[in-house]
């Protein structure tokens, strides 16, 4: 017996391109010209793509692991071949004890049935009967915070009240082997704490996760291992803080140049005084630099770099015009560079960068470049959040009650 | 393989009780009547083979018998179960879309539900037609006892349908309308509203049809108080038990392909 909860074995995956036949007035044709030899072959009948080629891991009993990668990588293929609901083209999986999944929470949520009829219907799709629905349902009902509407039809709901009861049952399901995809983001900020309490409670119980998300943030927070998996292949295997500095440091998005406006942003950098690179410690100072391409003459430009977090969320945005640069004129065949200094006063973590050219004065981009750069900060120990106000502890003094008076009275119940 | 599905649907019998009862409470859910249409169906149904039958006799110049009408219902409830089963189960897959591709389940729940879902307004008809039938004045007798295996053989040769054709629906969208089309037909080679010694010499091609060893052997035994056509019956067994594991096995063999197909 090894120790390992889960082994995934050379596995690939291959995908048919383009449109299968699925209906008869595809078929008849198509077999009309393979039955006459005849005609080209269509098309769709090309090799297809490996969404996965040749993966390999094993993820220890009670281990979280995180699986990195951008849009396309083949994340979700992995969990779908997981859980089962696909069968890879090639290799072998093999995993021990039950396995569960939070993947698209609510799946099976009928629309017309109240709450409580769906928890027992999803309760059941997860793979528990009736007895164990039954001795859950309170902590279910109380996980979600929905006591009141339990017996209102789910169509009634909003969006989050339905993925609140879709994680709550979700997550009271205690299975051996638990994929988690992308759903620790549903519902309010006070939900969300839960769910990521939630998740450390079953990571704490000895449970094997596996965890997909784009919130490298949380990733690296629950998993100490991860790998990353690029158009498919797997790239490496490591400590997640590793893991997603070379996922980083693969460098920028390719992105579509549309030159119509008459000028174009070229290059978008980030460096410290060390000179560029992905990883730059809190506290440095830090040289966005832009480099704007015309092709045709304006005279009303203004450079605009805006910082975003792992969210996508701006933190930070400035430009030429506010710095007191005025309009910025630059001729077909010019290139203009600008570099912003800044402080860098942001705390762990990952923070995109995007670059626009505005006109002067009003806020129509001539050209944009969205998440044109990514870095990583690291450092900053004291500070948890989007930026470090360099905290200093100013008083830290014990005393008996009575003495601090009203004072702190007042304070306890403000 | 069989074993193993079935090991796998015991298992999972929760699931099954689940999306069977979910069938059935969503259909009645928001009607104004709610259950009270798996009473009136049937009632429905009884009373358009009474109004066919008395056409018949009119036209005919035959005096119109009780048993005949009697006969109608006993075999225009099944009829009815057996076209819903197959409409239900060829399209459970599709209309389950969300958790096939989304969560591993067993989905030969999704066709059995279907034929689950409608076994229960059977059982409300079944109980309106003995109301019927005991009103009618017809007797029991101990070839009553025969009901459990025609009743068994249709539920069979229903669900064996309903996993097949559910199964194709994925592959071929056509499959839907080649059911409906097949199902609009079937009522004329099917003997529900005649007997069919009223094709003369044709009528062993009729009892071809799977469908119709069992609706006469129910209209037999239930009647006339007399054995079912045995051959016949053993012809529908076999044929129903035989489809049903052709079914399983090859449903079993494309599942894995369902969730990039649909």
């Amino acid at each position: 017996m090894s120790d390992h909860a889960l082994e995934v074995q050379g596995v690939s995956k291959r995908f048919r391109r383009g449109e299968k036949h699925s209906s008869l007035r595809d078929l008849l044709p198509a077999l009309t010209r393979k039955f006459l030899r005849s005609g080209p072959a269509p098309a769709r009948e090309s090799q297809g793509f490996l969404a996965l080629d040749d993966v390999t891991f094993q993820v220890n009993r009670g281990e979280a692991f995180g699986i990195i990668g951008g849009n396309g990588a083949g994340k979700s293929t992995i969990l779908k071949l997981l859980t089962g609901i696909m069968q890879p083209t090639s290799g072998k999986i093999r995993i021990a004890g039950r396995v569960s999944a939070l993947i698209e929470v609510g799946a099976g949520f009928h629309r017309d049935l109240t709450g409580r009829e769906n928890v027992f219907m999803n309760g059941a799709i997860l793979g528990l009967s009736r007895q164990e629905i039954e001795k859950r349902f309170d902590a279910i009902v109380a996980f979600s915070g929905l006591e009141e509407f339990i017996d209102t039809p789910v169509k009634r709901y909003s969006s989050g009240m339905f993925a609140r009861l879709g994680f709550s049952v979700a997550a009271h399901v205690d299975p051996d082997v638990l994929l988690v995809d992308e759903v620790l983001s549903v519902g309010d900020y006070v939900f969300q704490r839960k769910c990521v309490e939630r998740m450390n409670a079953v990571i704490a119980s000895g449970v094997t996760i596996v965890f997909v998300s784009h919130n490298l943030r949380e990733l690296a927070n629950l998993c100490p291992r991860s790998l990353l998996l690029e158009k498919g292949r797997l790239q490496m295997i490591g400590p997640t803080e590793d893991v997603i500095r070379t996922y980083f440091g693969r460098g920028q998005l390719p992105r579509v140049a549309d030159a119509s406006s008459g000028v174009l942003i070229t290059k978008v950098s980030v460096q410290d005084e060390h000179g560029p690179g992905v990883e730059f410690a809190s506290g440095c100072k830090l040289f966005i630099t832009i480099e704007v391409q015309g092709h045709v003459r304006h005279d009303d430009m203004s450079v605009v770099v805006q910082i975003l977090d792992d969210h996508q969320y701006p933190v930070f945005d400035t430009c030429t015009q506010r710095l007191g640069a005025g309009e910025i004129t630059i001729d077909r065949d010019q290139t203009l560079r600008c570099t912003f200094e800044v402080d860098n006063l942001l705390a762990q973590g990952t923070f995109h960068v995007n670059a626009y050219v505005h006109r002067y004065l009003t806020n129509l981009p001539y050209d944009r470049w969205m998440s044109a750069a990514t870095f990583f900060v690291s450092g900053a120990p004291e500070a948890r959040g989007v930026v470090t106000l360099h905290p200093r502890l100013a008083e830290l003094e014990i005393m008996p009650t009575a003495a601090a008076g009203g004072d702190a009275d007042a304070a306890s119940r403000g | 393989m069989i074993v193993g599905a079935l090991r796998e649907l015991v298992l999972r019998r929760n699931l099954l009780y689940m999306v069977t009862w979910r069938d059935i409470r969503v259909k009645y859910k928001e009607s104004v009547m709610g259950m009270l249409w798996a009473v009136m169906m049937p009632v429905v149904i009884v009373c358009a083979g009474m109004i066919v039958k008395l056409a018949f006799a009119m036209s005919t110049g035959k005096t119109l018998r009780m048993l005949d009408v009697v006969s109608v219902a006993v075999k225009a409830v099944p009829y009815a179960f057996v076209v819903a089963a197959i409409r239900f189960g060829t399209a459970s897959l599709i209309a389950n879309q969300d958790l096939v591709t989304k969560i591993y389940l067993p989905r030969l729940v999704f066709p059995l539900a279907a034929v689950c879902s409608q076994l229960f307004d059977f059982c409300i008809a079944a109980v309106v037609v003995t109301v019927f039938l005991t009103v009618a004045g017809v007797g029991v007798s101990a070839q009553l006892l025969w009901l459990p295996l025609l009743i068994g053989t249709l539920i069979l040769l229903a669900s064996g349908l309903a996993i097949l054709l559910s199964a194709a629906t994925l592959f071929l969208r056509d499959v839907r309308f080649i059911v409906e089309a097949l199902l609009t037909v079937a009522i004329f080679f099917t003997p529900v509203f005649y007997a069919p010694t009223a094709f003369g010499r044709w009528a062993p091609l009729l009892m071809l049809n799977p469908v119709s060893p069992i609706l006469e052997g129910l209209s037999t035994v239930v009647i006339d108080h007399r054995a079912p056509a045995l051959p016949w019956l053993a012809y529908s067994a076999v044929f129903s038990l035989a489809l049903c594991l052709f079914a399983i096995v090859r449903f079993k063999q494309i599942e894995p392909l369902f969730a990039e197909n649909i």
